[in-house]
């Protein structure tokens, strides 16, 4: 089991591999389909993004309704392929980290490894587990997406396996 | 009780507490897992289960689409545009009140606007023997519908080509549908009929009261289950929990198969008026 804070130092990023049970703790930022169209878009025309991609990494979840005592509802991953085409470029321009569910496309795959970045995948189906985890919840940008806005985290212990490493070693 | 509140009851527990045989099933995998990240899954699917009993947290955040089959008793009292207006009632207000998301889009291709309120329900009648109605839901998710699919098959083909094409379907689907999965398969009819068979059987509660076909279900688990995609698409033994097959009268030129993908969360509700409904107390 190993222990991932976010925003990672270099050190603690290099030593998590492929096959490894994972927990992260510290601020993680939540996107999905329009959130990664949205970046992509900005990335392509020059603009300034609404969060640094340095230093952080991004989770694929759209929440289910807040429900009292937590900071949101049901919080379990999306399906990561769909984020795919978008992925290279936010890696290119500084992001590390992805926690999603499911396999990647051999692009996303080899720009992991180009950019030492990480896939970590979160259990599909466990949006109450996860959201037990998440001890804080705020919209940063996009809040018209509703429950796919541009979200930060603070988590806590949230359990993963890495999928894909940043020596290029990939979970098979 | 009104109806649309009996609805919205069993709806507002389905979204957080499995069917006990869908639990069950999932701490017996659990147990006898032997990969190590399979079980790693299974502990975490476990956990998932105890934080959403004990909490008003769903177990998963796509609450899914609803979908019903009314199973109308040929002698029941039935006032029907009353018995569908309940239904609908009981879902929106579940919806509302049991933390769903909404999910739902008006049109499917342009604009994609959210309807708000998780409506419409995909609502199918059927008309069978006796004098009750029964509702039956699905909270269909749609990372696991998404992998769902329909075969036309020869009519010369057989027991081991069906199996090959739910090998095949399951297979494109590898870790997508969050595994460990349940699989309702719909052969026979028209390409249609057999896609809502593959749904009547999702809902099915105990076994196959054909021997051919209870048989055959075992075949595509087992089959299923050697094809180590595993718990979370991370390899193991336990890929798929349950098979469940409905069949009906084909065309001597054809074969329909059809396999709807249910993912480890097989959510579902059943609500039964006895003696029928017509909106009379």
């Amino acid at each position: 089991m190993v222990r991932l804070n976010l925003p990672y130092s270099e050190d603690e990023l290099l030593r998590v591999k492929a096959g490894d049970e994972v927990f992260i703790y510290g601020t993680l930022y939540v996107g999905r389909d329009q959130v990664h169209k949205r970046l992509y878009e900005a990335i392509a025309k020059g603009e300034k993004l609404p969060i640094e991609l340095n230093g952080n990494g991004i989770y694929y979840m759209g929440p289910s309704p807040k429900v009292d005592g937590f900071a949101l509802g049901a919080a379990g991953p999306t399906t990561s392929a769909r984020m795919d085409p978008f992925s290279p470029t936010l890696l290119k321009h500084g992001l590390r980290v992805m926690v999603g569910k499911g396999p990647r496309s051999s692009e996303v795959l080899a720009a992991i490894k180009e950019y030492k970045g990480l896939y970590l995948q979160a259990f599909g189906g466990c949006g109450a587990l996860y959201s037990s985890c998440i001890k804080k919840s705020e919209v940063v940008s996009y809040p018209e997406l509703g429950p796919e806005a541009l979200l930060r985290l603070e988590v806590e212990a949230m359990p993963c396996v890495c999928i894909a490493d940043s020596n290029g070693n990939v979970l098979s | 009780m009104k109806l649309s509140k009996s609805i919205e009851n069993a709806l507002s527990s389905a979204v957080r507490v499995l069917p006990e045989e869908v639990e069950k099933a999932i701490r017996k995998a659990d147990k006898c897992e032997t990969s190590r990240l399979g079980r790693v899954v299974l502990d975490n699917i476990v956990k998932n289960i105890d934080v959403s009993k004990e909490t008003l947290l769903p177990l998963c955040q796509d609450t899914g689409m609803f979908w019903a089959l009314v199973s109308i008793g040929k002698s029941a009292r039935l006032n029907l545009a009353l018995l569908e207006s309940e239904i609908i009632a009981g879902c929106r207000a579940a919806s509302k009140n049991a933390f769903y998301r909404k999910s739902v889009v008006k049109d499917p291709l342009f604009d994609r606007e959210n309807t708000n309120t998780n409506l419409p329900v995909i609502i199918n009648y059927e008309l069978v023997e006796g004098s009750d109605i029964s509702i039956k839901l699905l909270l269909k998710g749609f990372g696991s519908e998404n992998c769902s699919s329909v075969r036309m098959l020869n009519p010369t083909q057989g027991e081991d080509d069906v199996i090959a094409a739910v090998c095949d379907i399951v297979s494109k689907a590898g870790g997508k549908p969050c595994p460990p999965i349940f699989l309702g398969v719909g052969i026979g009819g028209t390409m249609d009929k057999a896609a809502l068979l593959s749904k009547k059987a999702l809902l099915r509660s105990g076994s196959n009261s054909d021997k051919r076909y209870r048989e055959l279900e075992e075949k595509i688990k087992d089959a299923v289950n050697r094809l180590n995609i595993g718990p979370g698409g991370l390899g193991g033994d336990n890929t798929c929990l349950g098979v469940a097959i409905e069949s009906f009268p084909t065309h001597i030129a054809g074969l329909p198969v059809a396999v709807t993908v249910n993912c480890h969360a097989e959510r579902r509700a059943e609500v039964v008026v006895l003696g029928g409904y017509d909106g009379q107390a």
